[in-house]
């Protein structure tokens, strides 16, 4: 139910979505009504807004997935690519243009499964993108299959006898292959969601922010977790906030670990590295 | 020129030099036989002009990078050979859709699969037309030389530029690697094209809009312009669409924006056609043979003509039939089961006039093989 009178706070903030909704763009979107993605995406925009970061200076790469239609909302360079590869094209035009800021967009499906290759090599090279992956445990655009992130035992349209694999756990997964700042936060926390967005834009180096979020038309309904809210009611429950001593905490197993889980700033970025040797290479010729 | 700026070259390294005269700024790539040259060329040579370089993880990942790079506002490509060239096809597709200018090198080696990493083959002629799925125009240009691996190169990168779309070239392993003597031109001996900037209040851009020559102009990343850009069938303004009358409005822009401008694109070299009785049509490689098998023939008093096709794709239709009109045999000799041949025999409809010569051992075609087919056809 809405409340009769919106705090002056909660009107602000639909301001600033506003300010960056593109023009032109027929509304309402393509996203389940309840859907996490508009959370996350208002959160982005706060983001960007509270860095003060011009439109021009900003580009959204996405894959392909519910989650992945964001960019056509917003009023930014946008790249919609293929499934999975995000972050191939995203690295294409950091490192062509690293005056851009480049924050990538994916679903579990996207990032994890048929893009895990690019992911990787993404944080690897700790090249200077954002990548916010939004994990709602199941192929959404698609209609409700399994995902690298769908829990042991769930119920998806391909595994109705329930699931019998193992999950990635994508923050240590990111963690392993080299990113120097990682995040998890989901669609209930959405003031601790703002900031670790806009600390993971500012942290020069691989960001990776896992949002966890509410897929209640198949995730919820396959499973018989009930609507938007309750899942909602889950993620407040489940999360245990703060400083987290390591990604999957021993003492609290069955809670959700949020928070910064990890940071370097002493890595060298890819894409100051190569700005060395062009340096080197101009002064040697002059 | 000067003789003294001749050097020894191979073609791979040649079409790299072809890519940075044009002004190519960015390669992205993964190694794979006969190609690498290229990379590695471009590895030292970029940097050295504020260029960028980067090895990807996979070739899947490499042509994405050069679109990313290329809607950023850089010129920007790739090399591969055929497995690597086949990982790349959704991507490749991709940027027919949003149309990015892009230029794919694929220095053929036989297939399919592993297949022949170190032989030569000519087997992916019809993957460069209908690689991704979907309807669009694909443009694919062939050298036969090291000197037009440069100048092929050239002309593919402006050909992409001009009408934002991927280009393929079809190197293959002979053209690739063999080495010649050449001088590379000088800046300004050869036009360099850039894409057109919209010029439009960024409210009015329109990056798909039905513009009178088919081609929209399109601005790099960070000059004002917000554009969107997708994969799905779009509008004008570059949105998801699902109404026909705007699905036929994008999908026959793609295909005239290339065929409407044949004239622009259309290239082929004709040696001793003016009173051949008998034509050798071939393009990369085995136009090499075709033209000392013409010598051969000739000496023997055989009236016989050379056509190389350096434009593959679109077909140069209209060129083709008025070279051949007069001809009595036409001889297509190409390093595959027969891809091109089927297109020859399009434009000369009377049976029986056109012969193939086909080789896919891995082996080049040689001249004897060729005068051999000659004799056969004119008895
Ligand atoms: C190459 C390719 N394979 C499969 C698909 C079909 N497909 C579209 S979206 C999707 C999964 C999306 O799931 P996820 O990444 O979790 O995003 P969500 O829709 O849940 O936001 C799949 C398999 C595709 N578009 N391209």
């Amino acid at each position: 139910m809405t409340p009769a009178v919106k705090s002056s706070a909660a009107v602000q903030q639909s301001d600033v979505v506003l300010r960056y909704l593109r023009p032109h763009k027929k509304f309402p979107n393509l996203w389940c009504p309840g859907c996490g993605n508009g959370i996350v995406m208002s959160s982005l925009v706060r983001a960007i807004d509270k860095l003060g970061l011009a439109k021009d200076n900003v580009v959204l790469v996405s894959g392909i997935g519910c989650s992945s239609r964001m960019p056509v909302y917003l009023d930014f360079q946008a790249l919609h690519t293929t499934h999975g590869r995000a972050l191939a094209f995203a690295t294409g035009v950091k490192f062509a243009r690293p005056d851009l800021k480049v924050v990538v967009i994916t679903g579990d499906g996207d990032c994890l499964s048929i893009g895990g290759n690019h992911l990787i090599h993404a944080c690897r090279r700790n090249i200077d993108i954002t990548t916010i992956l939004i994990n709602n445990y199941i192929y959404g655009m698609t209609g409700g299959q399994i995902s690298p992130t769908t829990p042991s035992g769930s119920v998806s349209t391909t595994t109705p006898y329930g699931n019998m694999e193992k999950q990635f756990e994508a923050c240590e997964l990111a963690k392993g292959a080299g990113a120097t700042f990682i995040a998890r936060t989901t669609v209930y926390h959405t003031s601790q969601m703002d900031r670790m967005i806009t600390e993971a834009i500012q942290h020069r180096g691989f960001s990776f922010v896992e949002v966890l979020s509410n897929c209640h038309t198949y995730y919820g309904r396959l499973n018989r977790l009930g609507q938007a809210t309750a899942l909602l009611r889950m993620f407040q429950e489940k999360a245990a906030r703060g400083k987290a001593k390591s990604i999957i905490d021993e003492e609290s197993k069955d809670m959700i670990v949020t928070g910064v889980l990890h940071r370097d700033d002493e890595k060298t970025e890819l894409c100051d590295e190569y700005q060395k040797l062009l340096d080197s290479l101009s002064k040697g010729k002059a | 020129m000067p003789q003294a700026d001749r050097q020894l070259m191979m073609g791979n390294t040649a079409c790299m030099h072809g890519a940075i005269y044009a002004g190519v700024r960015f390669y992205a790539g993964y190694p794979i036989t006969p190609s690498t040259e290229v990379a590695e060329g471009c590895a030292r040579e970029l940097p050295r002009i504020g260029g960028r370089f980067i090895q990807m993880e996979d070739e899947i990942a490499s042509i994405g990078a050069v679109i990313g790079a290329s809607v950023a506002g850089l010129k920007a490509m790739t090399a591969t050979s055929g497995p690597g060239y086949s990982l790349m096809i959704e991507n490749i597709g991709y940027a027919y859709m949003i149309e990015a200018p892009c230029v794919i090198v694929n220095v053929q080696r036989g297939g399919p699969s592993t297949g022949l990493p170190t032989k030569v083959s000519q087997a992916d002629t019809m993957q460069a037309r209908w690689g991704p799925h979907g309807d669009y125009t694909a443009i694919a240009v062939a050298p036969s030389s090291v000197a037009e691996a440069f100048t092929e190169t050239v002309r593919a990168v402006n050909l992409s530029e001009r009408f934002r779309t991927p280009v393929t070239i079809l190197l293959d392993e002979v053209i690739g690697h063999m080495q010649e003597m050449v001088s590379l031109p000088e800046a300004g001996e050869y036009p360099v094209v850039d894409r057109a900037k919209p010029t439009c209040d960024p409210a009015d851009y329109a990056p798909y809009g039905p513009t009178e020559n088919c081609v929209n102009p399109m601005p790099a990343y960070g000059e004002g312009y917000r554009w969107y850009a997708t994969g799905l069938t779009h509008d004008p303004r570059g949105f998801p669409t699902e109404r026909p009358d705007e699905i036929v409005a994008t999908l026959e822009r793609l295909r005239h924006k290339i065929e409407d401008h044949r004239p622009e694109i259309d290239k082929v070299r004709a040696d001793r056609m003016e009173d051949a009785e008998i034509a050798l049509v071939s393009y990369g490689s085995v136009s090499r043979t075709a033209l000392q098998a013409m010598m051969l023939a000739r000496g023997a008093g055989l009236r016989v003509g050379c056509v190389q096709l350096q434009t593959v794709w679109p077909f140069p239709l209209e060129p083709l039939r008025t070279l051949l009109q007069n001809t009595r045999k036409v001889i297509v000799a190409e390093l595959n089961m027969g891809q091109i041949v089927e297109q020859v025999e399009r434009i000369v409809p009377d049976g029986g006039r056109v012969h193939s010569l086909l080789r896919y051992d891995g082996e080049l075609i040689t001249p004897h093989q060729l005068i051999d087919k000659i004799n056969e056809v004119s008895t």
